[in-house]
């Protein structure tokens, strides 16, 4: 307990150096032409998929609650993104899935996405709601453990397959594809790319900081509190479930934000985002990242998504989810804190060690010392 | 001295002999899902399309150039398409791209073909309405397996028809063309089945009775369908898509219906899905595609027997060997290929723009299933194929249609 301060004053130098690096560095070497758009463009996509690990982090690390729905987030922040920008495509012309259905003219829910505050708002208001009921309805309830993640599942589950349906008139099972402005600006143009990109490396720095103050704070210190043993929080008499909703609805609206700035990036959004096996993947990045830390979840997140981009091509494409799937037992079984405990644990070992070395040079010494006394 | 010498200078010649190879080679991207639930009809696409290329490399390239295949895996995941789209043309430089099954997947690697000017060939039937600069369809459109299918129907006396389908955007657009096309033949709307939505001002939005993906539970529909059947002059039109067909299907026998009583036609069935269907109970169902297996040509016979020849000796890991079978959209792969090498020698160049003019032109190849010409609206001309469903898996063919002109754009055409 007594090292947590230690750890985190030799962190921050690292961090503010990543900061540096993330914002400033790499957006520079990508206007010299030394990273290509490409490298850039993947790097958009693995900061997003950062802020989605931190926000399932927040809930399964920090307070316990394994939430394996977190994609819906992330989803419906896209899709409210996605409104806006095809409402920004202009033309007199309608996308296929309102045409196909006989539409002439946009559906009226459709109308105030035209403006960008208008869509920014609804990405907090839509996840923050939906989250808000559930989370109040699944806490009130004390609706724990599996429980809560077998309901989470089902709530993404449910929302996918309302999105496949066409008669939802959210692009069905196509979803939302080529995009062609956002504020104004080309989204094929350079320069916006490079500019959606400080936007999430700067959300994430964001987030990042938001949650290292939260889980700081004495509201971090209940979190853990809840998460080690809700019942004495309780007893002690706090209102549990209140908080437990606070940082529900909290880690919605950050994969909201994530996921707005995943679709113009990636440039589709549909409903198999939202399907369960994405929220466990996520998941996954925390196991691997190393759950309840901040770091940890978007170390997990880059580097499994690096490594999916790298193994899934050339002569690995054919047996890389093999690769993907072996590194995750691997980190199992010999990295039970992931990534971010992997020098803790290397001290460990060195220490342990150490501590055998001493023991066998102590006999040494011991057996030497009687036959210097007289 | 001179064994650290030999070494380096050994690694520099082969450089050298790289670098050579690499200015004889041409990139060509392969972009399927090799993993993930599309896995199990893609992975049949990047096979044939490996074989395409030694089969060409064999007989000596395309300007002397031999094909340099990039394989990448889209793992039916759609970002990652569009992640992969991007990788092929901006790191890989390919010259051209084959790939692509759902239209999702299409859809999602769309702009990005548009952005970077590139060229994709796009070989499974699919709904229309798209028309992209920068994409080839050798995929049958709409009028090239759904009408065709409908005229055969009709000329066997067939006079009501049930429409049935997954719910996604090929099946509700096909359906709506068909309804347009069934009308202007004379069929009145009492006799298409499966239900209408009509929006407000009572235009039909929608027609025939959809299903979700992965749908299991087809007792109701398969006793409307009995009662629809009734009469004995009615057949089903299905889009129902991969494995809910297997519900359905056993729905279907159980119902006591058969093919004499109340034949299905199925636009998402080829032999190589049949691999995973209960065939003894699809027996005598009619398909309706560009291409099939039992085709009797020489250029069948000698693409079919190359094909399992080079599976034989095949060493890409993984690969299936046995039970292999050829169907329409592996033909539209190699037919692709073909008919890019020909634009290719055609305009001297492999420059996407360059290649482009030469097949909006137009060149033909003629391949397993006839004779396919490039069309300025890059779509294709080939023959169209009826067949009968039999106890192997395999297609009887009970009618041909001679080179149909693709059409992307069918909606309000039939009057």
């Amino acid at each position: 307990m007594n090292k947590q301060p230690i750890t985190s004053r030799v962190h921050l130098p690292i961090l503010i150096a990543t900061a540096i690096i993330l914002l400033v560095v790499v957006p520079v070497l990508h206007r010299c032409g030394i990273i290509s758009d490409f490298t850039l463009g993947n790097w958009g996509k693995y900061l997003c998929y950062g802020i989605l690990a931190i926000s399932i982090d927040l809930l399964w690390g920090y307070t316990g609650l394994l939430c394996l729905g977190q994609a819906l987030f992330f989803t419906l922040g896209g899709y409210m993104m996605g409104m806006y920008l095809m409402r920004s495509i202009g033309g007199k012309a309608m996308p296929t899935f309102l045409s196909m259905r006989g539409f002439t003219e946009w559906p009226s829910f459709f109308l105030p996405f035209s403006s960008f505050p208008f869509a920014m708002l609804m990405m907090v208001v839509v996840p923050g709601l939906l989250a808000l009921g559930f989370g109040f309805l699944a806490f009130r309830s004390r609706i724990k453990g599996v429980y809560f993640s077998i309901l989470t599942q089902a709530l993404t589950y449910g929302a996918a397959l309302l999105f496949f349906r066409n008669e939802m008139l959210m692009g069905g099972n196509n979803g939302f594809t080529d995009f062609r402005t956002l504020l104004g600006f080309d989204l094929r143009d350079i320069g916006t790319k490079r500019s959606l990109y400080i936007a999430t490396a700067l959300l994430l720095i964001g987030v990042v900081a938001l949650c290292k103050w939260l889980t700081g704070s004495r509201f971090g210190l209940i979190q853990r509190a809840i998460r080690d043993s809700e019942n004495r929080v309780l007893f002690s008499g706090y209102a549990t479930a209140n908080y437990k909703l606070f940082v529900f609805v909290i880690s919605a609206v950050i994969a909201s934000f994530a996921g707005a700035l995943f679709v113009p990036q990636v440039g589709i959004i549909n409903p198999s985002e939202m399907d369960t096996s994405k929220s466990l993947e996520a998941v996954v990045w925390v196991a691997l990242g190393g759950r309840g830390t901040i770091i940890g979840p978007v170390l997990g997140a880059i580097s499994v998504n690096a490594l999916k981009s790298w193994a899934s091509s050339g002569a690995t494409a054919d047996f890389w989810p093999m690769i993907l799937g072996g590194s995750f037992v691997l980190v199992v079984l010999f990295m039970p804190k992931g990534i971010v405990g992997l020098p803790a644990q290397i001290q460990g070992v060195l220490a342990r060690l150490k501590k055998k070395k001493e023991e066998e040079e102590i006999p040494a010494i011991s057996e030497k010392s009687p036959a210097t006394d007289p | 001295m001179i064994t650290r010498f030999f070494p380096s200078a050994l690694a520099a010649i082969s450089l050298i002999g790289t670098s050579v190879k690499a200015a004889e080679t041409v990139k060509v991207g392969v972009l399927h899902s090799l993993s993930g639930t599309m896995a199990i009809s893609e992975t049949s696409l990047r096979d044939v399309l490996l074989f395409t290329f030694d089969e060409i490399n064999a007989a000596g390239g395309v300007m002397g150039k031999k094909i340099e295949p990039v394989v990448v895996d889209g793992a039916s995941n759609w970002p990652l398409f569009a992640e992969k789209a991007k990788q092929l043309l901006d790191q890989d430089k390919v010259s051209v791209t084959f790939g692509c099954w759902t239209s999702v997947s299409r859809k999602s690697v769309l702009p990005v073909f548009e952005e970077k000017k590139g060229l994709l060939f796009y070989p499974v039937q699919y709904e229309g309405e798209e028309m992209s600069h920068n994409i080839f369809y050798t995929a049958e459109a709409v009028n090239q397996q759904a009408t065709p299918a409908v005229d055969y129907l009709l000329a066997e006396g067939k006079k009501k028809f049930y429409l049935l389908g997954s719910d996604y955007v090929y099946p509700q657009t096909t359906n709506l063309v068909l309804l347009e096309y069934l009308l202007s033949k004379g069929v009145p709307l009492e006799n298409i089945g499966g239900g209408f939505t009509k929006d407000s001002s009572g235009k039909i939005i929608s027609a025939g009775k959809y299903t979700p993906f992965g749908h299991t539970d087809y007792q109701q529909i398969v006793s409307e369908i009995k009662q629809f059947c009734a009469s004995g002059d009615a057949c089903i039109v299905s889009t129902l898509n991969g494995d809910t067909n297997v519900p359905f299907f056993k729905e279907y026998a159980a119902a006591g219906l058969t093919a004499e009583t109340a034949p299905v036609v199925s636009f998402s069935i080829s032999e190589d899905e049949f691999r995973g269907l209960p065939a003894k109970q699809l027996v005598g169902q009619l398909g309706c595609w560009t291409y099939f297996q039992s085709i009797k040509s020489p250029a069948n016979a000698k693409f079919i027997k190359n094909f399992q020849a080079w599976l034989g000796k095949s060493t890409v890991p993984g690969i299936v060997k046995e039970g292999r079978v050829t169907c329409s959209p592996m033909v539209l792969s190699y037919d692709g290929v073909y008919l890019w090498k020909a634009a290719v020698e055609k305009a001297k160049s492999f420059e996407v723009e360059k290649v482009l003019a030469a097949l909006e032109e137009g060149v033909s190849f003629d391949g397993p299933g006839g004779m396919v010409t490039t069309q300025k609206n890059h779509h294709l001309t080939k023959n169209v194929f009826i067949g009968e469903s039999k106890a192997d898996g395999q297609f009887k063919i009970l009618k041909e249609f001679k080179n149909v002109i693709g059409e992307p754009f069918l909606k309000g055409t039939f009057k």
